[in-house]
């Protein structure tokens, strides 16, 4: 429809919302912008693929990003911290037999500060309702059709841990340099709904 | 701060989560009440999600990540769904032998 915006409703709730805020004295203007600056400049999915780029090449960090991810990434430069709250980081690995896939069926949790905002689809009712009952559709879907004998396993990630899929490494990369690597990586790819 | 709670759950425990079906904010998805689960790990400890909506001071208290079986929540579906749950939203599962779809043919890897 001509005219009409959406996100500029949004928008203006957003700023009746910190305008309570701020008159309830909780926060002021400045806070605001430095933790929203703080959260988003330079959040993406390439802090993601950096990850899982340094796990393909480094046996060890793959290990140590499975046992203790949020520790784990700093060895790449990256932090859970960026946000209001420090949260923990969980990285689940796709193997020949099992596939992981993120979901938060209450409302969107999502690792914003290493993938940057969530695609629209992730927030979407159809996919939180099903991919946790019927995975194996959704995913074929999304154009990954997984063999009868792969394990899904779905994650509904909706308390206070953010998680990570990594990916396998494609076939035939074995020459790639880490930052080639990285560069294959597609933010599908970490959510756990396409393969690479 | 008062402080957190003890750990009433390990990894391998089998845990029925609570029936419940609160008024306000929760973390326990409907799907996922009154099922029948297995503790997979423990996460951290954090405050009950229900109570910091509602602006109360609580304990932190463990959160795990807890593995169900698709055929116990849906009669149907080869695949797990894991869930992160506050340990307020677990019981122990008294009865074992009712669930038995828990461990299905296929066991992932480790």
């Amino acid at each position: 429809m001509s005219g009409h915006h959406p996100d500029a409703e949004v928008a203006v709730r957003v700023r009746r919302l910190e305008e309570r805020v701020v008159a309830a004295g909780l926060t002021d203007d400045a806070e605001l912008d430095d933790v929203l600056s703080r959260l988003l400049t330079g959040a993406g999915p390439l802090n993601g693929a950096r990850i899982v780029a340094r796990a393909w090449v480094d046996d060890d960090f793959r290990r140590r990003l499975l046992a203790d991810a949020s520790a784990a990434i700093a060895e790449v430069g990256l932090s859970m911290g960026g946000g209001l709250k420090v949260q923990n980081l969980g990285v689940v690995e796709n193997t020949a037999t099992e596939h992981h896939v993120l979901v938060c069926t209450l409302c969107s949790c999502y690792p914003i500060g290493l993938l940057g905002p969530s695609p629209s689809w992730y927030k979407s009712e159809a996919y939180r309702a099903r991919v946790v009952r019927e995975p194996r559709a959704v995913l074929a879907e999304f154009g990954l059709e997984l063999p009868p004998d792969v394990t899904i396993t779905v994650h509904d990630t909706s308390a206070e841990n953010r998680y990570l899929v990594l990916p396998r490494r494609p076939a035939g990369t074995e020459s790639r340099s880490e930052a080639e690597l990285a560069a294959l990586v597609t933010r599908n790819g970490l959510i756990g709904t396409a393969a690479i | 701060m008062p402080s957190p709670m003890p750990d009433a759950f390990a990894p391998g425990d089998r845990v029925r989560t609570r029936p419940v079906d609160p008024p306000h904010h929760t973390r326990l998805p409907r799907y996922a009440r009154g099922q029948v689960g297995e503790v997979v790990r423990r996460l951290g400890a954090w405050p009950l999600a229900d109570a910091s909506a509602q602006g109360r001071e609580v304990p932190a208290e463990p959160v795990y990540t807890v593995r169900f079986a698709a055929r116990d929540l849906w009669g149907s579906g080869d695949h797990w769904v894991t869930v992160d749950l506050w340990q307020s939203y677990l019981q122990p599962d008294l009865q074992p032998d009712l669930q038995p779809n828990l461990r299905p043919d296929r066991e992932p890897a480790p």
